[in-house]
C-alpha cells in the first residue's frame, strides 16, 4: 500500500492503483468495463460474477479481465 | 412426408442440445465484425466458436463480438485456441464459462505451434478434468480411431479431428481414418480444421460426419460471405449424398441410355 492509501494492483499484466476499499465490481467499472460482460480471475481464482460486489480488492492482487473475441 | 420435411428433420444432437445446421463457423481472421456477422448468417451456422482473451483495458470502448453475433440466437462455442497446455486450456473454459454460462465447449490443446497438431496426452488429461467439473467438451484431436475411442470413453460429447492442419485449406488428406473413427463413434464426429473449399467440405459429410467446423475457408476467401453460402450447400449436398447412399464405382464405363432399340 502507498502513502496514499490507495492499493497495487496488476490488471491484465499492467500495473493500475485503485483507491482501498473497492470491490472488485468497482475496480472493473472504474476501467470502464461492464462487470456483467466479463469473466474476472482474481490470484489464479475465478471470481463467481454473483459475488462481484462482495469481494474487496487487495493490495498486490493479479487480475485477469477477459471477453470473447472472434477466434476459430 | 416430403422431401422437403425429410430434410428439415435431420437434426443432429451434440450434449442434448438439437440443431439444424450441421455446419459450425469460426470467428476469427475477418476484416471486421460486421463482414463476420454477415458470414454467419450466409452460413446458417447456428453455432460460432469464440476465443477466450483479455479484454484491451487501455480502450474499453473498443466494438465487442457480442454486438454484432448475438450470443441469445447463435449458441457460442468457447475456444482454447492458443492453449499449448492442459491446465492452460481448463483454466480458459473456467474463464468462459463464468462470462458466458455455458458448459458446451471446444477443447483444443496444441502441441506446437508449427503445425498445430493437438497434443492428444494432454487434450485427454483436459478432457478428464473438464468433464468431472461439469463441462460438455467438444474436443479437437488427431484423426486416430483408438484416441477417438479414448476421448469418448473419457467423456468427449463430440469428437473433432483434423481433415489437415489448421489454416491450411488442404481439403480432407485423411478419408480412411476420418471413416474409421465416424464408423466407432458414439458421439457425433466433425471435421474440424483443413478445409479449404466447399468440395472438401461436401467430402467430410459423404464420409458420414455428423458435421464440420470451419474457420480460415470463409474468412480468408475473397468474398467471406459468398464463400459461407457455398459451406452451407456443400455440407447439406455432401450429408444428403451420404444418406441417400452413393453408387458403386466401376472400372470401365456402363451406359445410360438403353441398347436395346437402337436403329
Amino acid at each position: 500500500m502507498s502513502l496514499d492509501g490507495s492499493l497495487g494492483i496488476r490488471v491484465n499484466g499492467e500495473q493500475r492503483r485503485v483507491p482501498s476499499g473497492v470491490s472488485v465490481a468497482e475496480m472493473v467499472g472504474g476501467l470502464g468495463l461492464d462487470p456483467l460482460r466479463v469473466a474476472v480471475e482474481r490470484n489464479l481464482q475465478i471470481v463467481p460474477r454473483s459475488s462481484l460486489g462482495d469481494i474487496c480488492v487487495e493490495d498486490g492482487d493479479d487480475y485477469e479481465i477477459v471477453h470473447f473475441v472472434g477466434g476459430g | 412426408m416430403t422431401a422437403q420435411q425429410g430434410i428439415k428433420a435431420d437434426n443432429w444432437t451434440v450434449a442434448g442440445r438439437s440443431f439444424t445446421s450441421r455446419l459450425i463457423v469460426g470467428t476469427g481472421k475477418y476484416k471486421s465484425l460486421e463482414e463476420n456477422a454477415a458470414a454467419v448468417e450466409a452460413s446458417g451456422a447456428e453455432i460460432v466458436t469464440v476465443a477466450v482473451r483479455r479484454v484491451n483495458i487501455s480502450d474499453p470502448s473498443q466494438p465487442r463480438l457480442t454486438d454484432f453475433i448475438d450470443p441469445k440466437k447463435v449458441t457460442y462455442l468457447p475456444n482454447t485456441a492458443g492453449c499449448f497446455t492442459a491446465d492452460e486450456a481448463i483454466r480458459t473454459l473456467r474463464l468462459a464459462r463464468e462470462a458466458g454460462g455455458w458448459n458446451l465447449v471446444k477443447l483444443e490443446v496444441l502441441g506446437e505451434a508449427k503445425t498445430l497438431y493437438p497434443d492428444m496426452r494432454e487434450t485427454l488429461r483436459a478432457t478428464e478434468v473438464l468433464v468431472k467439473e461439469g463441462f460438455e467438451p467438444m474436443v479437437y484431436c488427431v484423426d486416430d480411431p483408438i484416441a477417438a475411442k479414448q476421448l469418448e470413453e473419457a467423456g468427449a460429447v463430440a469428437i473433432m479431428p483434423l481433415g489437415a492442419p489448421i489454416g491450411s485449406g488442404l481439403g480432407i488428406q485423411n478419408r480412411v481414418t476420418i471413416r474409421l473413427i465416424v464408423e466407432g463413434a458414439g458421439v457425433p464426429v466433425l471435421v474440424d480444421a483443413g478445409v479449404g473449399t466447399a468440395s472438401d467440405a461436401a467430402v467430410a459429410m459423404e464420409l458420414g460426419c455428423d458435421g464440420v467446423l470451419m474457420n480460415t475457408a470463409i474468412a480468408e476467401a475473397k468474398d467471406p460471405v459468398l464463400m459461407a453460402r457455398a459451406m452451407k450447400a456443400a455440407v447439406e449436398a455432401g450429408r444428403l449424398a451420404y444418406l441417400s447412399g452413393r453408387m458403386q464405382k466401376r472400372r470401365y464405363a456402363d451406359p445410360s441410355s438403353p441398347l436395346a432399340g437402337l436403329i
